[in-house]
């Protein structure tokens, strides 16, 4: 972004705050990007010909008298099949040492698509983790966070969901990511031979919080190129949703603007819905799929960034450690993923729907016992085998680590209910407990 | 000569706009940008200064552009070819607009001009009419389409002719009419009508008492809603808003349905445009989408076209109340609308009230939702909008300004309970939290007694008991176990 020569240059900044300043100029467009003594800024507001700019970079340093030019454009990634196996900053300049990329200027933050013009989502993305593909079936063209307190290891699910995910590209948006969670994306892809199919945008925590606004924009632009142009199904990975929320409010914060729940802008479920309904299943056959990360504090999903994604998305997955067998679980009670009954017992197999209720069920007859044996209750005989179902169901289903196809999960399955209740016991449609009832 | 302006300042979707004459509040007004024409609505005026509410981006909108007052507010064209429109908050047809991307400033007709429909002539001549009088109908799909007399018509009219039966594009005219001065009036199956004023050409609105059944029996039971009722849905995510109000639409025995998507999921459009097609009503045999019209103003689609799509849904469910139908309304959710309220106020700087929503939050909800209702019209025959309305409480609380302001003024309340959900048990309506006002009406209680026998409240009433005293006991032995059950 070289300044050109007959470019007006303003030397005189009216006011300065944290993040934003102002200054008096002319034929400046909304949203429009300029240079603040080479720092990148954004217009955000006009007011006769009072300018505000927000400074990506923050505005340390920046004297009275700093040279201002305009750019004339808003935000704008390249796009172009060079991007694959790039890494990225929020603006879109290349980390990793490479070449500018070449291609069409897009401005990020396109228009939405006619919800007339999309498809039903129907293609399954198996996972191999039994949480979700068994309990909460992923389907392209969905949007789906983690919802997971800081400590669960969700960079290295997700990492493995990408991976194992068979999307034609995958999109990685990172925010506030630590620079260790950084280059373990990167070595994790690097080591599975995936990065020429993989795109980043990242700003770690080195950078500036108000960086990450641009990173959503800047991977769902690249993805949309791919999934459009291409009709490649591109996989939209965003870490942590909860960081960029942050950046929501700074920005507010400095604008003066009043908060709403939890200090965050009343803006803030229009601004996640313009990020998660680029979701979308394309008739041509492209598609773009969004897996976020949300993390919590201390499980509550009742604070406003939590509670506006769940209103948005379609379901959530929710991490927690089951303490007893020392394992980190897809909870089953709290994780919902909305678009599953499009596919599941019609994609997959006919039994899936019901061995999939049967087994929460029992699961929830588990925790009803659990409650019984805590409050010092006699435990039945039935409380004790579901409280045996529980472990072995949590072990080899639930766990994150289990990595097998749909079929097996569904033959695991019903092996548990065989090893633990009688046929009566399970509520499963008669003609199914016959075809798949374990033998002995 | 229409007023014009130029654009003095830019905050997101607000735009100032200094004025060289007069303008109304609320009047519609276009930004010129390079080639496309923005739309916008007056929402403040302070001297010359007009702040006007833009229903698109704003990016790269300059100081100093032209804007065009419209001379009218924001209004929904009325007339046949309504129904199996899929239609954005400002009535835009989304059907005809070409590729994939919504492109900003594309605005298309939301009726259809070439269509031929088949007239029948009502009125004849020498009658004296008014405004929504019936001047003649066309069949829309299969439902008799009134041609009505324009509700912004004032006084009374003598008919001079109408149009022989046959078939009409809807610019023909229909009918000329003679006004109390002498002047020829020609008609045609168009009109105009401002979406936040209500339409009020009928007789009287008397009290609701007629059932409406939704096809949900735990609705329909234990708290049932009426013909020309509200009612309102607050759950936390996941408990099935969305999809109790798709079953119902599917069931309810509705003339007409009209679903106001607003701000919610674009899939879950996906899937009524998907699923309509193919279901069949069944009433009258015919698909469901030939009965429903959608007003889709998703999440991603901007936040002011949000707000007024809830109204264009209830105009276009009054426009077909006038003429004598049972129109089912729903607009999921009502929160988002809310939040759009909240937002525009928050950029104009107004003091906020409880959670930062406008003070008039409340008042806002409360006229919406007194626009429903069961009328009698001038001609006698009665038409009705029954509401229903979902409510998206912020971490599932209830004590939230949108629920408490929507509990004042919707008669039924059906609470979706998280636990329910939880167990995959749905509808997730709790039986016992939930509550239907006509209930306690006598209209109601009587016109029971006709249809059903007069036991039938008094054994719901019991059942209710009941539910509450289970409810009771199995607290009960969860605290003392098994054993006590018994001394209660």
């Amino acid at each position: 972004m070289s300044t050109k020569a007959f470019q007006k240059i303003y030397t005189k900044i009216s006011q300065i705050t944290k993040a934003t300043i102002s200054l008096h100029a002319t034929g400046v467009g909304n949203d429009e990007l300029a240079l603040v003594n080479g720092k990148l800024a954004q217009v955000v507001k006009l007011m006769g010909d009072e300018i505000t700019l927000q400074v990506f970079g923050g505005t340390e340093g920046i004297p009275t008298n700093a040279e201002v030019t305009f750019i004339g454009k808003s935000p704008t990634l390249n796009v172009s099949d060079n991007l694959a196996g790039r890494f990225f900053d929020a603006f879109g300049n290349p980390i990793d040492g490479g070449p500018k990329v070449e291609g069409t200027e897009v401005e990020i933050g396109g228009p939405s698509v006619n919800p007339v013009r999309r498809k039903q989502p129907s293609e399954l993305i198996a996972t191999g983790i039994a949480g979700i593909d068994l309990n909460n079936t992923l389907v392209s063209g969905q949007k789906i966070p983690f919802f997971t307190d800081p400590d669960q290891p969700y960079n290295e699910v997700m990492a493995n969901v990408a991976l194992r995910a068979k999307a034609d590209k995958i999109i990685l948006g990172g925010m506030g990511l630590t620079n260790d969670d950084y280059l373990y994306y990167k070595q994790v892809f690097d080591n599975a031979g995936a990065l020429d199919r993989i795109v980043s945008f990242v700003s770690t925590t080195d950078h500036p919080p108000v960086t990450r606004l641009l990173v959503p924009d800047m991977a769902l632009c690249a993805a949309e190129y791919f999934a459009v142009q291409k009709n490649e199904s591109v996989l939209v990975l965003l870490t942590d949703m909860t960081l960029y929320a942050d950046s929501l409010s700074i920005v507010s914060n400095r604008m003066d603007q009043i908060p709403s729940k939890d200090s965050m802008p009343g803006s803030l479920y229009s601004d996640l819905a313009k990020i998660y309904e680029k979701a979308v299943q394309f008739p041509a056959g492209g598609s773009i799929t969004i897996i976020a990360v949300t993390t919590l504090s201390g499980g509550d999903i009742t604070h406003a960034i939590p509670d506006n994604t769940g209103y948005i998305t379609e379901g959530q997955l929710f991490l927690r450690r089951d303490t007893d067998i020392g394992k980190v679980i897809v909870d089953p009670f709290r994780s919902l993923s909305r678009l599953k009954q499009l596919v599941i017992g019609d994609k997959t197999r006919e039994d899936h729907p019901q061995v999939m209720n049967a087994a929460i069920r029992l699961f929830a007859d588990a925790a009803n016992a659990k409650t019984k044996m805590e409050n010092g209750f006699d435990l039945t005989d039935y409380d004790e085998r579901s409280l045996n179902f529980a472990k072995d169901y949590s072990d080899k289903l639930l766990a994150i680590d289990v990595n097998v196809g749909i079929d097996e999960m569904l033959d695991t399955g019903w092996n548990l209910f065989g090893k633990h209740f009688k046929r009566e016991e399970v509520s499963i449609k008669q003609e199914l407990v016959e075809k798949y009832w374990p033998a002995n | 000569m229409a007023t014009t302006g130029k654009v003095k300042g830019i905050i997101a979707n607000l735009v100032i706009v200094e004025v060289e004459a007069a303008v109304s509040q609320n009047e519609i007004c276009f930004i010129i940008l390079d080639e496309v024409r923005l739309m916008a609505e007056v929402i403040k005026v302070i001297g010359k200064d007009a702040y006007v509410q833009v229903f698109e981006s704003t990016r790269g909108l300059k100081i100093g552009s032209t804007v065009e007052f419209a001379g009218h507010l924001l209004e929904v064209t009325l007339g046949p070819g309504i129904l199996s429109k899929n239609y954005d908050g400002l009535q835009n047809d989304l059907d005809k607009m070409d590729g994939v991307f919504l492109k900003r400033g594309e605005y298309t007709f939301p009726l259809d001009e070439d269509k031929l429909w088949d007239f029948k002539p009502i009125a004849k001549a020498g009658e004296t009419v008014e405004a929504a009088s019936w001047l003649g109908e066309v069949d829309e799909n299969f439902q008799p389409h009134k041609i009505m007399v324009p509700f912004v018509f004032e006084g009374s009219y003598t008919v001079k002719s109408v149009a022989e039966a046959g078939q009409y594009k809807i610019t023909d005219t229909i009918a000329v009419l003679v006004d109390e001065k002498g002047n020829d009036v020609e008609v045609n199956m168009i009109q105009k009508w401002p979406v936040k004023k209500a339409i009020t050409h009928y007789k009287n609105k008397p009290r609701p008492f007629k059932l409406l059944e939704t096809g949900v029996r735990t609705i329909d039971t234990i708290n049932p809603i009426v013909e020309g009722g509200t009612g309102f849905i607050p759950g936390p995510f996941g408990t099935g808003k969305t999809v109790l109000q798709h079953g119902i639409s599917k069931q309810a025995e509705a003339d007409i349905v009209i679903i106001a998507a607003c701000g919610e999921r674009a899939n879950e459009v996906v899937e009524i445009f998907t699923e309509f097609p193919e279901l069949v009503d069944p009433h009258t045999g015919r698909k469901l989408i030939e009965r429903t019209t959608i007003i889709a103003n998703t999440s991603n689609m901007p936040v002011a076209a949000r707000e007024a799509s809830v109204y264009t849904a209830m105009t276009l469910a009054e426009y077909y109340r006038a003429m004598g139908l049972k129109i089912l309304l729903m607009a999921d959710s009502t929160s988002r609308w809310a939040q759009a309220l909240r937002e525009m106020s928050n950029r104009l700087e107004e003091l906020p009230g409880p959670d930062a929503f406008p003070m008039d939050l409340s008042a806002i909800i409360a006229n919406f939702y007194a626009r429903a209702g069961y009328v009698e019209l001038n001609n006698g025959k009665t038409g009705s909008i029954t509401f229903i309305g979902t409510v998206s409480p912020a971490g599932g609380n209830l004590k939230e300004p949108v629920t408490e302001s929507t509990k004042k003024v919707a008669r039924c309340f059906f609470a979706l309970q998280q636990s329910r959900a939880d167990s995959k048990r749905y509808p997730a309506i709790n039986p016992i939290d939930s509550y239907s006002k006509y209930l306690e009406y006598p209209e109601f209680a009587e016109y029971i007694s006709e249809r059903i026998n007069d036991q039938w409240i008094p054994k719901v009433n019991r059942l209710k008991t009941m539910l509450q005293r289970g409810l009771e006991v199995s607290e009960q032995i969860n605290i003392l176990g098994d054993s006590s059950a018994g001394c209660l």
